[in-house]
């Protein structure tokens, strides 16, 4: 039961396993050329499968971003901007909050009767630093104008590093090919275990 | 799932026929069906490169160097 | 033989399904591959850097662009290899092995007539690919290879040789040169600016607009250039197959 379940789990994964198997068992004992180049791109096929399977995420969409975000940006961009100016002046303030606290935080064992100010000024600190905080992180998000959640789209390196991968496939296999009819107009076929025993023989 | 099901199909078929032709055909099936996985993933720019390469273009490379060799094939 | 391929694989197959009780679940947001700090810059900040909203079409000619020129070059390689491999010049050469003829039939009139229709409609949508490749999926590398498939479908419908009088030989090498010439022309562009290879945020001194335009505008730059070169090699790849070599008759 705990093994039908692993396997519906990640049944995914078994199936490049079995296809990268396939691909792999006709490269290595085919006798075919042609057999072999098609079973090279099986192999291929399946590897990129993987690759883009690691990309994949649960509600996740396709990795462009809508039309509404791209145009909602340049507003939400104007916006940030004017915003930033607001940012430093509220640093510029909290630093100085902060080192008057600390100024009295050192005074406060001297002078006693600042005990209840100094409390209700650190409750200030305290509060601005949550504050910066927070603004921090929506200043951070906001960089750029868009507020993207890195999980609502899906991770697009796998894609680009797969893309080329596919072109490049098609080149190889051709030149492959290349040499299967070269070697076909010297031999006369493309069986592998014909040319060996042609080659053993030595009347190509 | 189903896809996932008939990718291994195609692919055990493309290479077990003994006409080359239609093997380099179900190949091309394979691929197509690769590419409707891969669309379904989301991953669209690679899903569409399969399609104009792996379903079109090296199908038609297969093709071509079957016609100027041989068609038959000992396994 | 065949058995010990079949131990191979076995083995190799069963390590990986040892090695699949580590892989991460399906879909996991918390995946190793989807919580790395790198993939998560690319989908916040690449709108923000570049303007393009394609992420991949941003991480492909921009932020890897040192990468997919030399997939370029790749390319470009196999079909110059191709070409080594394949191509014989002049007709007195015997193969030893008699060549396989195909028979000639005359072109079919229904055939003909629905790819005059259908070829100048590929290739505007291959342009269309190309172009609007960073607000849709699509780029350099699917635009060219539909531009290569409809010189294809041309020499499939009519001849190799009608298809040639449109794409020479040797001017279709020299396409696949300027492709890679202009991506390479992009990244020296930069270095003569001030900027490192292919860092397009210093041609803002030769493209109007301000940095991200710039990035904007040299990866559609970039992008033709893919396109150029991978139309090229695609129909180059297709005349040798097809025609052994000959460039002459095809299938």
């Amino acid at each position: 039961m705990v093994a039908i379940e692993a396997l519906a789990d990640k049944f995914n994964y078994w199936v490049y396993i079995v296809i990268m198997m396939i691909g792999l068992y006709a490269m290595v004992s085919k006798n075919n050329l042609i057999k072999k180049l098609i079973g090279m791109s099986v192999f291929q096929t399946a590897i990129i499968l993987f690759y883009v399977s690691i990309g994949y995420k649960d509600e996740a969409t396709i990795p462009i971003l809508y039309h509404d975000q791209v145009h909602g940006a340049h507003h939400a961009e104007e916006g940030d901007h004017s915003d930033e100016g607001a940012h430093h002046d509220e640093t510029h303030a909290m630093e100085a909050i902060a080192k008057e606290a600390t100024h009295h935080g050192n005074d406060h064992a001297v002078d006693a009767d600042h005990a209840e100010v100094d409390e209700h000024e650190a409750d200030h600190v305290i509060d601005a630093h949550v504050m910066h905080n927070e603004s921090d992180h929506a200043f951070e998000a906001g960089h750029g104008g868009l507020d993207i959640d890195p999980n609502q789209f899906e991770n697009p390196l796998v894609h680009v590093l797969m893309l080329t991968a596919i072109v490049v496939g098609v080149a190889t296999l051709g030149v492959g090919l290349a040499i299967t009819q070269k070697l076909y107009g010297e031999f006369g076929t493309i069986e592998e275990h014909e040319i060996i025993e042609q080659l053993r023989t030595g009347n190509d | 799932m189903i896809i996932l099901i008939f990718l291994i199909l195609t692919a055990f078929i493309s290479l077990r026929v003994k006409d080359l032709l239609s093997a380099a055909m179900i190949f091309g099936v394979y691929s197509l069906l690769m590419c409707l996985l891969w669309a379904g993933m989301g991953a669209v720019d690679v899903a569409f490169t399969e399609a104009a390469v792996g379903a079109g273009v090296s199908a038609v490379f297969l093709i071509s160097t079957i016609l100027r060799t041989s068609r038959r094939s000992s396994d | 033989m065949k058995f010990l391929g079949l131990l191979t694989v076995l083995i190799t197959g069963f390590l990986l399904i040892q090695a699949e009780r580590d892989f991460p679940d399906w879909g996991d947001v918390n995946s190793p591959a989807s919580s790395y700090k790198l993939s998560q810059h690319y989908i916040t900040q690449t709108f923000a850097e570049t303007s393009v909203p394609n992420m991949v079409t941003a991480v492909l000619a921009d932020y890897r662009g040192y990468d997919t020129m030399f997939e370029t070059v790749v390319i470009f390689t196999a079909g110059i290899a191709i070409i080594g491999i394949l191509r014989v010049f002049g007709s007195n050469i015997k193969p030893d092995h008699p060549e396989v003829v195909l028979t000639k039939k005359k072109p079919d009139l229904i055939v003909e007539t629905t790819c005059r229709l259908l070829i100048p409609i590929i290739q505007l949508f291959a342009l269309y690919v190309v172009a609007h490749g960073h607000h849709s999926p699509g780029g350099g590398f699917q635009g060219g290879v539909i531009f290569g498939a409809s010189f294809i479908l041309l020499a499939l419908a009519r001849d190799l040789q009608y298809a040639q009088q449109w794409v020479p030989e040797n001017r279709i090498l020299n396409l696949a040169g300027i492709g890679i010439f202009i991506y390479a022309g992009f990244g020296v562009a930069s270095l003569l600016l001030g900027g490192n290879f292919l860092d397009y945020g210093v041609l803002t001194a030769i493209i109007p607009g301000d940095v991200k335009d710039a990035h904007s505008h040299s990866m559609l730059g970039v992008e033709i250039g893919v396109a150029f070169t991978v139309t090229a090699i695609m129909f180059s790849i297709y005349s040798s197959l097809s025609s052994n070599g000959h460039m002459k008759e095809g299938i």
